[in-house]
């Protein structure tokens, strides 16, 4: 019987399809990642004029002030957006999990609406409400002779990040609170502890593991991220600092690449600490049955008090819309709380001047979503359903590209792929626009994979077998048994990706060759550079905003869907 | 198993108290869950609530606890009235159907954690600990976590976890629902062997009848929110209040029928085959009921095969009837015969050798007329 069932595996080992798609995936992901960013790694370690290895471009890195100042302020710009995204979440999360509270709709769509503006977008904006001379600076100088330093420096940074981000935090926080067993606060109380005694020693560190994950996510991304420190100018961070060397002073430059794998190293540091503290804490407690934690009612004056939580940071979370909005049809907008007057001609400019922009982003983010669902579904069906050998080897390398900030990728792309010539035209093929999509595709390709991977765990091997056993080939069940069943979830995460994708600018701001190939987000980037540039800036914004809502939405419609038709209610 | 039973730390003070609950009714919105519960639980005595899902058995377990809020009725423990006490002032040990062990805790803390509540010293926590996990033997895993502890040492730590803060009451949902079969039958024996030892009054909810006949002094048995009956596991079954607990416990005949006077006087069930049974209860005829014996209280007299078997022994009234189905059970087996138009069980005891008798065999049976009850509902 052994000998029967090793033959057989080996027969569907050396089946040719798995394989054909396994070494194509692979050298996509060796191609377009692994190969840069070794290639990063690399020049960080090189000596600038013989090519020999060193360790004097990381000696400089440490001995230069202004990168040791942009290291730290890196360093505190991430550490206190996560402080105050948890200050922000932390409540809201208590409020929905643990109270009979009507608000919690409103509380969910707070954990949304930061998400579909991308920082960047919203920086400028958020400079004109909350600046030195914004609408809230102006007003209360104006009563009370005051002003609070919202935007400056360091500050605006934080600002804008954690009310971007700090839904990371409240959806993993609420998601791990409701998954604990009420029981587990029952017992505590039945042996006697209750109150904030309660909270501080059974619920709390029952959904630490939830709240670690939200807070590295939020570390990780405020610690990588160029666009808001590049449009609120604040440059001795270190990723403006990367794209600086490598934009001013050349690809040649060693001290991008170092800043580089600072960026990298200190990315799978705050990975690693938050899988050290989650380590055999998976504390999914809910049995069959049991609810998550008791609520209660509240008291009126409690009520009055979470409700003006509530609205405080439905305020905070909807002040870069709100501005952005109204500079979009604002004539001037400046030294004064709110527009002189409004005027269309804003969108009518955006209309005529870059149309060239919407449409490179549709193409571009399409495309770039198309391959990630293509990619994720065949690494989800490899990894799941095959036996080819080191299979889990493709879900990692894909995986791996959280870890890799968009400047170190797009440094990577530069350096990987100016010195090749493109057929014909003999340009360097890193200014071809096919690149920047690879880019964008390798940057949302972790998260795609999740989507597919999840809908593919969804779909039970006996479907499969049913469909083989009347008589399908594999190709033909695949398609038409496998994938109509994960047509939800791969939409889902093309939408997502391509949402996403969209409004991406660390990477694209790198890999723009010319204006005519650049997309949204750096029409954006570029219209926000000079004062006049700002209506039009902000028009295209609010079209950058209404792209990334609508998919969200769709995406959130077609999971919505895909799960009544399955019929599952959790 | 090791039980190393310390007195000193675990038994002393502990005084046993009895549990009054008085007219309690609970409401979810419309839906009665719990209607006018009326229990009196004598100090040290093993209590089962037993009952079907959704009787309200753990909606009043929880009751106790404190976890649910009664619209009317209180609950009194030794005496004293805890129905607006909050959970964590009630001193009433709960075991959880789940265990809920928290994960994040060694066994030794989770052990420790109520002790720590109350503010014991430092140095009595850790000498009640050790000797709450002699107790159940399972000092030897005190410092691992409970997600690797098998099912059975679980349950022994959420018994340890409970007992140690010395509780005036225990109670124990479904403590056993989530072991195998064969450990089950263990742990019920070690649950009442420990509970003799603490005197501990205990309430144990459960909705396997054999395990609330195996160890509990007496049972409630419970049945849409009302009380249909409380006795011990014998009464229990001997003399149901109603059709309900006899048919909740073990397997019961029941025959449709009216209570007829009878030459002589009392009163007779008759059959709907016009069979008369004569009742040993004071029944007034006309009476609305059924009567209902048990499989064992039948003997089958007579198979196919021979016509002659004599009059019916004294006490008995005799059936006719036809094999419809029977079922090999070992000791025993089981006839389903149709006696005129109705079906009842038979149990007759099989040795080796015996034969079964074949489907649509005619027989005769004699039920023992002092067994059979005649219930109202």
């Amino acid at each position: 019987m052994t000998s029967l069932a090793l033959t057989r595996e080996s027969i569907a080992r050396v089946r040719p399809g798995p394989a054909v798609a396994a070494v194509l995936i692979a050298l996509f992901l060796l191609l377009f990642l692994v190969v840069p960013v070794v290639q990063v790694i690399f020049v960080a370690f090189q000596d600038k004029t013989t090519g020999a290895f060193t360790l004097i471009n990381f000696a400089d890195f440490f001995r230069n002030d202004l990168f040791m100042r942009s290291f730290w302020n890196s360093f505190y710009v991430s550490a206190m957006s996560v402080v105050v995204a948890s200050a922000l979440a932390l409540p809201l999360a208590y409020l929905t999990t643990r109270f009979e509270f009507r608000g919690a709709v409103l509380i969910q769509s707070l954990g949304i609406i930061p998400l579909i503006m991308p920082p960047f977008i919203g920086a400028v904006a958020m400079q004109l409400l909350f600046g030195r001379n914004g609408t809230v600076n102006l007003l209360l100088r104006d009563h009370f002779g005051i002003s609070i330093p919202f935007m400056e420096g360091l500050n605006g940074v934080i600002f804008v990040q954690s009310i971007h981000y700090f839904p990371f935090i409240l959806i993993n926080l609420s998601a791990s609170l409701k998954n604990i067993d009420r029981a587990m606060e029952e017992s505590a109380q039945n042996l006697g502890c209750h109150g904030f005694r309660l909270f501080r020693r059974i619920v709390f560190p029952l959904a630490m593991p939830g709240y670690v994950a939200g807070a590295s996510l939020v570390f990780i991304k405020v610690f990588d991220d160029l666009g808001t420190p590049l449009l609120l100018n604040v440059n001795d961070m270190l990723a403006p600092q990367a794209y600086l060397r490598i934009s001013s002073i050349g690809i040649a430059d060693p001290m991008g690449y170092v800043i580089s794998v600072v960026l990298i190293v200190c990315s799978l540091l705050a990975l690693w600490v938050s899988a050290l503290a989650m380590k055999g804490k998976d504390y999914a407690t809910v049995q069959r049955g049991g609810g998550g934690l008791a609520r209660r009612r509240m008291k009126p004056l409690e009520l009055v008090a979470a409700y003006a939580v509530v609205l405080l940071i439905l305020v905070l979370v909807l002040a870069p819309h709100i501005g952005l909005t109204l500079l979009s049809f604002a004539t001037i907008w400046s030294f004064s709380p709110f527009p002189d007057a409004f005027t269309m001609k804003h969108y009518g400019t955006v209309f005529l001047e870059s149309g060239q922009y919407i449409t490179n982003t549709l193409l571009y983010a399409s495309l770039a979503a198309l391959l990630d669902v293509v990619i994720g579904t065949a690494i989800a069906y490899l990894v799941l359903r095959s036996k080819l050998p080191g299979r889990q080897w493709l879900d990692y390398i894909a995986m791996a590209a959280l870890a890799v900030p968009g400047v170190v990728l797009g440094i990577g792309y530069l350096r990987s792929f100016y010195d090749v010539p493109m057929p014909f035209t003999g340009q360097p093929l890193s200014g071809f626009w096919l690149i920047l999509v690879f880019a964008l595709a390798i940057r949302r390709l972790p998260y795609a994979l999740r989507a597919c991977t999840a809908a593919l765990q969804q779909v039970s091997n006996s479907l499969e077998e049913a469909a083989e056993n009347l008589g399908a080939t594999k190709l033909r069940t695949i398609s038409r048994v496998v994938v109509p069943l994960m047509s939800g979830g791969i939409l889902a995460g093309f939408v997502t990706s391509f949402a996403t994708a969209a409004v991406e600018l660390s990477a694209t701001i790198m890999l723009v060759h010319s204006q005519s190939d650049a997309p949204l987000a750096y029409g954006l980037y570029v219209y926000m550079q000079s004062a006049a540039g700002r209506g039009p800036g902000a028009a295209l914004g609010v079209f950058a905003v209404v792209i990334v809502g609508l998919g969200t939405y769709l995406s959130h419609v077609i999971i919505e869907r895909g799960r009544r038709e399955r019929g599952q209610d959790h | 198993m090791n039980h190393q039973f310390s007195p000193t730390s675990l038994a002393a003070g502990m005084e046993s108290v009895g549990v009054r609950i008085d007219g309690v009714d609970l409401s979810y919105g419309s839906h009665r869950v719990l209607k006018d519960i009326h229990l009196d639980i004598k100090p040290g005595e093993f209590f089962a609530f037993l009952g079907p899902s959704g009787c309200g058995k753990t909606t009043l377990l929880r009751l106790i606890a404190g976890f649910n809020t009664a619209q009317r009725g209180q609950v009194t423990i030794g005496g004293r009235d805890i129905s607006g006490l909050p959970p964590h002032k009630r001193d009433v040990g709960m075991v959880f159907q789940s265990y809920a062990l928290w994960p994040h805790m060694t066994v030794r803390r989770n052990v420790a954690f109520g002790l720590e509540e109350r503010r014991v010293p430092r140095a009595e926590i850790e000498r009640r600990v050790d000797a709450a996990l002699g107790l159940v033997g399972l000092k030897h895993l005190a410092d691992r976590r409970p997600s690797q502890l098998s099912g059975g040492q679980q349950q022994r730590v959420a018994l340890a976890r409970t007992i140690v803060i010395e509780p005036k009451i225990l109670l124990l949902d479904e403590p056993l629902s989530n072991l195998d079969a064969k450990l089950r039958v263990q742990m019920r024996q070690e649950l009442l062997s420990l509970q003799r030892k603490l005197g501990l009054t205990t309430i144990f909810v459960t909705h396997d009848q054999e395990e609330a006949n195996t160890i509990c002094d007496r049972i409630a048995v419970m049945e849409d929110g009302i009380v249909q009956q409380v006795g011990t596991p014998q009464e229990l079954y001997d003399h149901p209040a109603n059709l309900f607990v006899a048919g909740f416990l073990g397997t019961a005949n029941v025959l449709d029928g009216q209570v007829r006077a009878v030459d002589g006087g009392g009163t007779a069930f008759v059959t709907g085959g016009g069979v008369a049974i004569p009742l040993q209860q004071g029944v007034e005829p006309g009476a609305e009921g059924k009567l209902m014996f048990r499989p064992q209280n039948l003997v089958i007299r007579q198979d196919g095969g021979r016509q002659e078997d004599g009059p019916p022994r004294a006490g008995h009234v005799r059936l006719m009837g036809v094999v419809r189905h029977r079922e090999f059970l070992g000791a025993s087996i089981r006839y389903a015969v149709d006696i005129g138009g109705q079906q009842v069980q038979v149990d007759a005891p099989h040795q080796a050798g015996n034969a079964l008798l074949p489907t649509d065999t005619p027989i005769t049976l004699d039920l023992a007329a002092d067994k059979a009850r005649f219930l109202r509902r």
